[in-house]
């Protein structure tokens, strides 16, 4: 496979960075790990003509506790992610479903967020955890919540000169679980359907905030509210569950495809909701 | 490991049944292999080709002028250019013609339409997408059943004669007899299923560097080849080119499975190209292009029947089969058989009757059909037998494996002639599933799997006790495009009693420079270290047919195994020359003659070896040297039961293997490490076949599965753990009693692997499933039944 030509800048800080992607304004394109748009550049689905590349900056490959939340630098690997002590159930659960050993060792969690391949695993647990996500460029930065940046397929709400340096994902305020549920055909392969489920119950017992999202059922990672709104406020049950459940797979619309119909999807979907918000519930109440 | 056979040899001398380590593996693990893309020449100019995007469409017109206009493009090659040097279509090894760069219309989708040669490969690829072709989109047909429609559009509107779609009618067996036990049947077991398409997807893509020298007129073709000798008269009768001008260098292959036994039309036009320029030319296929465009697997839509008794007897079987051949009838087979081997459909029961009707049609996909480890399509003949039998069992309430054990060919009944014209040569079926059920409890199992399901867990059972046919084969029978399918072996023993041994095979993974090496070691005592083994230069190797269908070891390491005898009885005179004793006197113990009843009076096989060159005796050729050409009187039926366990999740579709049990029984093993390795690689795509693989098409005649993330490849991780257990029943024709191996666990697992699934399904009533068993066909068939 043959990309087209194009130019590389191996940057050495942050503001050699920065000052590069403001130079090169829509020319220009952040390599991370690579892991997906080298692929896309060597299908020739993408051809930019300028990378600027992030790999050699030193110190932003952190993933620490700051402040009540959890911080993942942007060069921070899929595999950092696994091998790190993370509280959070749900990004634990989430980092050995995505991609493979191998790429897990160049890919990036900012990349994947930024990305925003609706069949992506980061955006949906980014979305029920309710993260922020730290966009940066030559004159400051902004912190933008989760929902704000995935925009639409494959389009964040980056503006012209602007990099994703850290993303952040908030500790439990209580007793909190979550889980990834994802059907891939192989290791390796992007979901077929996914389900990321955050839970974080109040002293009573209730669930005090819910989060489920979807992966690969809709053009872009999905928040189910509806489902969310069915848990929070309630005590946990499997009939609310299994309500839930359904109320999400309603959120579904996906294709029918290779990978099956739209109707089993829909259906995994409510499945892996109801499977995933036993056992997060399970590992608050642990 | 287990192995049930003594080795003869001493672990130094390292002869049949040592698990002696391969010795490729040194260059491989270093890193030092050297592939055709390794080959780096003066002055190579590199290949591009632009791929058809459309299934079928009429070309009106093709501009290159962008793309030769583009710096560092050396040349723009297209059908037309080739039509003048009589180039434009080849034949195939089906004795069909292909079409090498497309000049009237395209018929299938990533089909050759034109190349450019340019200074490198990046140049190569940029100017091909400037080249601007005019079509005219035609209706495609991407199944063979709607090919067969009566207002169907004629894919081969180039031949002549060829009013409708179909490439061939072929049948085997005896339709009268076959109705007639029908006619008495007291149950008739029914089957229809498909087996999709699938592409063996090795590693190493197709490639060549075509250097055809301007002042000598020698050709040298680096090529990833795994017939190179067929490959050379080819390009003798395709190019025209005096075939001693020609030499063919295979060297490593990262994996063929029948991938890289065709002529790809990129190996033409890069050959044409370099004689052309005169200049080497360099073509690597990207993936897109082998998994769009080269020889493909299956394919089959079958329908079969089973007659049986009141007792549960088959009594005669019933085959009807349609074929998707893709736009070019190019499946690399015996000439006489059209529809490959699934005439050995009848598998490893003993019935009086049977009949096969296969139906060849074209459509507008890739040509191929017999590629990936199938052994000229016994897969699909197995598949379909194996099927068939769990159907049968479960229809008149029997166990499987009894069904299997009720109706196998008994022991003493081999050598048997099957009802469609096989001479199984030796079998042992009984014991072979036996040993099986004991390995995992058989009786228990089941009640464990009822005990489950009273819990809500759905556990399978699936059986696959296949019989193989490999090692083409007799030259009665057995021939591509005419040439024969013996095999050659030649030996040289040099003075230091070291040896090379050149062959007509060509290995691509499956440890030749091993095996062989141990087949000498095993007739004449020298260490199997001490042997190298020469294989894929048709200039420095005797004339063979390659390597596919598991036929190396059936007639090239019998060819082996002829010429090192040759050699012994030779090394005999020598040695009683040298003993000055009367050759009969002699006596052979591996490496070495000795004088009956005086046991320190010999000579080694490195002495006599000294001597063929220093010492011979008087009135005999000098030298140690000799080359056999074996024509194997019969082929070998490799067989073998599996038993696969798995568990189901019916609210989701998917499935996992907890066990499979594998019983291979391939005759004498010459390196059980080695035929283990084949075992677990073919278990493995048997797997991959089962559960996620497979290339379709939509109904445009899009290729879904152009790249690794839509065609699946199985890694370690989903990979089931195999568990392996073996019988040896030596073939009794073969001058060491082997098989061959490379084959029988893609043709026998993946019955196994269906069947459990459907097993662990039937409380839902399902009783089909078509492959791959893919998570949402699970998924529907448990929710048709609620
Ligand atoms: C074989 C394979 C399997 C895979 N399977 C999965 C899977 O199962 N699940 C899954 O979620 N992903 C999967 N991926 C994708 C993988 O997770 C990628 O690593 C990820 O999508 C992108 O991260 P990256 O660091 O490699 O980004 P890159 O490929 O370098 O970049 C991707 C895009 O994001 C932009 N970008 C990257 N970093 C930044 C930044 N800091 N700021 C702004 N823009 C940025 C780039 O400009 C580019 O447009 C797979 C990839 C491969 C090759």
């Amino acid at each position: 496979m043959y990309p087209a030509a194009f130019e590389v800048t191996k940057a050495r800080t942050l503001d050699e960075a920065l000052a590069k992607l403001a130079d090169l304004g829509d020319d220009g394109r952040v390599l991370a790990g690579g892991q997906s748009l080298i692929p896309m550049m060597k299908l020739r689905v993408a051809a930019p003509t300028h990378l600027v590349d992030i790999n050699e900056i030193p110190d932003l490959d952190g993933i620490k506790q700051v402040n009540g939340h959890m911080s993942v630098g942007a060069l921070a690997r899929h595999a950092d992610v696994v091998r790190a002590d993370v509280a959070n159930h749900t990004v634990a659960a989430a980092a050995p479903w995505v991609a493979d050993p191998v790429v897990r060792n160049r890919g990036t969690m900012c990349g994947s967020i930024a990305h925003c391949d609706p069949e992506g695993d980061w955006n949906s647990v980014m979305l029920a955890v309710r993260a922020q996500v730290v966009a940066t460029s030559s004159s400051g930065e902004r912190v933008i919540p989760i929902d704000e940046f995935v925009k639409d397929f494959f389009t964040n709400s980056l503006q012209e000169g602007e990099m994703v340096t850290e993303v952040r994902v908030p500790n439990y305020a209580g007793a909190g679980g979550g889980d990834y549920l994802k059907l891939e055909r192989k290791i390796g392969d992007y979901a077929t359907v996914a389900v990321a489920i955050h839970l974080d119950l109040a002293g009573d017992g209730t669930i005090a905030q819910a989060g489920v999202a979807l992966t690969a059922v809709n053009h872009v990672n999905t928040r189910a509210s509806d489902a969310e709104a069915i848990l929070v406020g309630n005590a946990p049950s499997e009939e609310l569950f299994a309500a839930a459940a359904d109320a999400a797979a309603a959120a579904a619309d996906p294709v029918s495809d290779i990978r099956g119909p739209a109707e089993y999807k829909r259906d995994v979907v409510r499945v892996f909701t109801r499977r995933g918000l036993a056992s997060a519930l399970a590992k608050a109440q642990d | 490991m287990t192995t049930l056979q003594e080795p003869a040899t001493s672990p130094e001398i390292g002869g049949i049944g040592h698990s002696v380590k391969r010795q490729e593996d040194d260059r491989f693990i270093q890193g030092g292999g050297t592939y055709v893309d390794d080959v780096v020449l003066p002055n190579m100019a590199h290949m591009a080709i632009l791929a058809s995007p459309f299934a079928h469409a009429e070309i009106k017109s093709i501009d290159t002028a962008a793309a030769a206009a583009v710096p560092g493009v050396i040349a723009v090659v297209t059908g037309e250019l080739l039509a003048e040097h009589n180039l434009a279509w080849m034949p195939t090894l089906s004795g069909d013609t292909q079409a090498v760069l497309a000049t009237d219309k395209v018929r299938f989708q990533g089909q050759e339409v034109a190349a450019v040669i340019a200074e490198d490969p990046y140049v190569a690829r940029d100017a091909v997408l400037l080249i601007d072709v005019d079509y005219e989109p035609l209706a495609p047909i991407t199944s063979p059943q709607q090919g067969l429609e009566p207002d169907a559009p004629i894919i081969r509107t180039d031949k002549e004669d060829q009013t409708d779609n179909v490439v061939y009618d072929w049948e085997a067996g005896d339709e009268a007899a076959t109705d007639a036990a029908f006619a008495q049947a007291v149950n008739v077991v029914e089957l229809e299923t498909f087996y999709p398409r699938s592409h063996p997807a090795p590693l190493e893509t197709c490639a060549v560097v075509a250097d055809l020298n301007p002042i000598t007129g020698k050709a040298t073709i680096y090529l990833t080849s795994q017939a190179p000798h067929a490959h050379r008269t080819l390009f003798a009768l395709v190019a025209g080119l005096p075939e001693q001008n020609i030499r063919i260098i295979s060297p490593d292959i990262g994996g063929g499975f029948g991938n890289k036994v065709p002529i790809y039309p990129g190996y033409v036009v890069a050959t044409a190209a370099s004689l052309l320029l005169g200049r080497p030319v360099k073509w690597v296929q990207t993936r897109t292009e082998n998994l769009l465009t080269t020889g493909f697997a299956r394919d089959y839509h079958m329908k079969g029947a089973l007659a049986l008794d009141a007792d549960g007897r088959i009594t005669a079987m019933r085959a009807e089969i349609l074929s998707d051949q893709g736009a070019f009838f190019a499946d690399a087979q015996p000439s006489k058989f059209k529809a490959g081997l699934v005439h050995i459909c009848t598998g490893s029961y003993d019935m009086g009757a049977a009949h096969v009707k296969a139906r060849g049609v074209y459509t507008n996909k890739a040509p191929g059909g017999v590629a990936y480890r199938c052994s000229f399509r016994v897969t699909e003949a197995s598949y379909l037998i194996e099927r068939l039998a769990d159907n049968a069992a479960h229809q008149i309430g029997m166990d499987p494996a009894a069904f299997r054990m009720l109706n196998f060919i008994k022991p003493e009944q081999f050598p048997y002639e099957s009802a469609t014209g096989f001479v199984y040569d030796s079998g042992d079926y009984h014991t072979a599933l036996q040993k099986v059920l004991d390995e995992v409890d058989y009786e228990n199992l089941r009640k464990e799997q009822e005990d489950a399901r009273a819990e809500g867990r759905y556990l399978g059972i699936g059986i696959a006790s296949f019989t193989e046919v490999v090692g083409a084969g007799p030259s009665r029978d057995y021939d591509i495009i005419g040439l024969k399918m013996f095999d050659s072996a030649e030996l040289r023993i040099h003075p230091t009693g070291k040896a090379i041994l050149k062959l007509g095979v060509k290995t691509q993974g499956q440890g030749h420079e091993t095996t062989f090496a141990q087949i000498v070691a095993e007739e004449l005592g020298i260490p199997s270290t001490d042997i190298a083994v020469q294989e894929g230069d048709t200039d420095n190797t005797p004339y063979g047919l390659g390597t596919y269908a598991s036929r190396s070891t059936p007639v090239g390491g019998a060819a082996t195994a002829i010429i090192a005898r040759k050699l012994r009885d030779k090394a005999r005179l020598i040695a009683a020359h040298l003993l000055e004793a009367n050759p009969d006197d002699l006596e052979w113990e591996p490496g070495r003659f000795f004088v009956k009843g005086s046991p320190d009076q010999g000579s080694t096989i490195q002495e006599i070896a000294f001597a063929a060159y220093t010492n011979h005796p008087e009135g005999m050729e000098a030298g140690l040297e000799g080359v056999h050409y074996y024509d194997p009187p019969n082929m070998t039926f490799p067989f073998g039961s599996y038993l696969v366990v798995v568990e189901v999740d019916p609210e989701t579709g998917t499935w996992k293997v907890d066990r499979m049990v594998a019983l291979d029984d391939c005759g004498v093993r010459i390196n059980p490490m080695i035929v283990e390795g084949q075992i677990h690689g073919g278990l493995t795509e048997g797997f991959a076949k089962s559960n996620m693989q497979w290339l379709t098409f939509d109904e445009d005649g899009n290729c879904i599965g152009s790249n690794f993330m839509d065609y699946l490849v199985p890694t370690a991780y989903e990979t089931p753990k195999f568990e392996l257990l073996e019988t040896v029943t030596p073939s009794p024709h073969h001058p060491i009693g082997a098989k061959g191996v490379g084959e029988s666990p893609t043709v026998g697992s993946p019955a196994a692997y269906v069947n459990a699934v459907i097993d662990a399904l039937r409380p839902f009533g399902v009783t089909t499933l078509d492959m791959p068993i893919l998570p949402d066909r699970v998924w529907a068939a448990v929710k048709a039944a609620d």
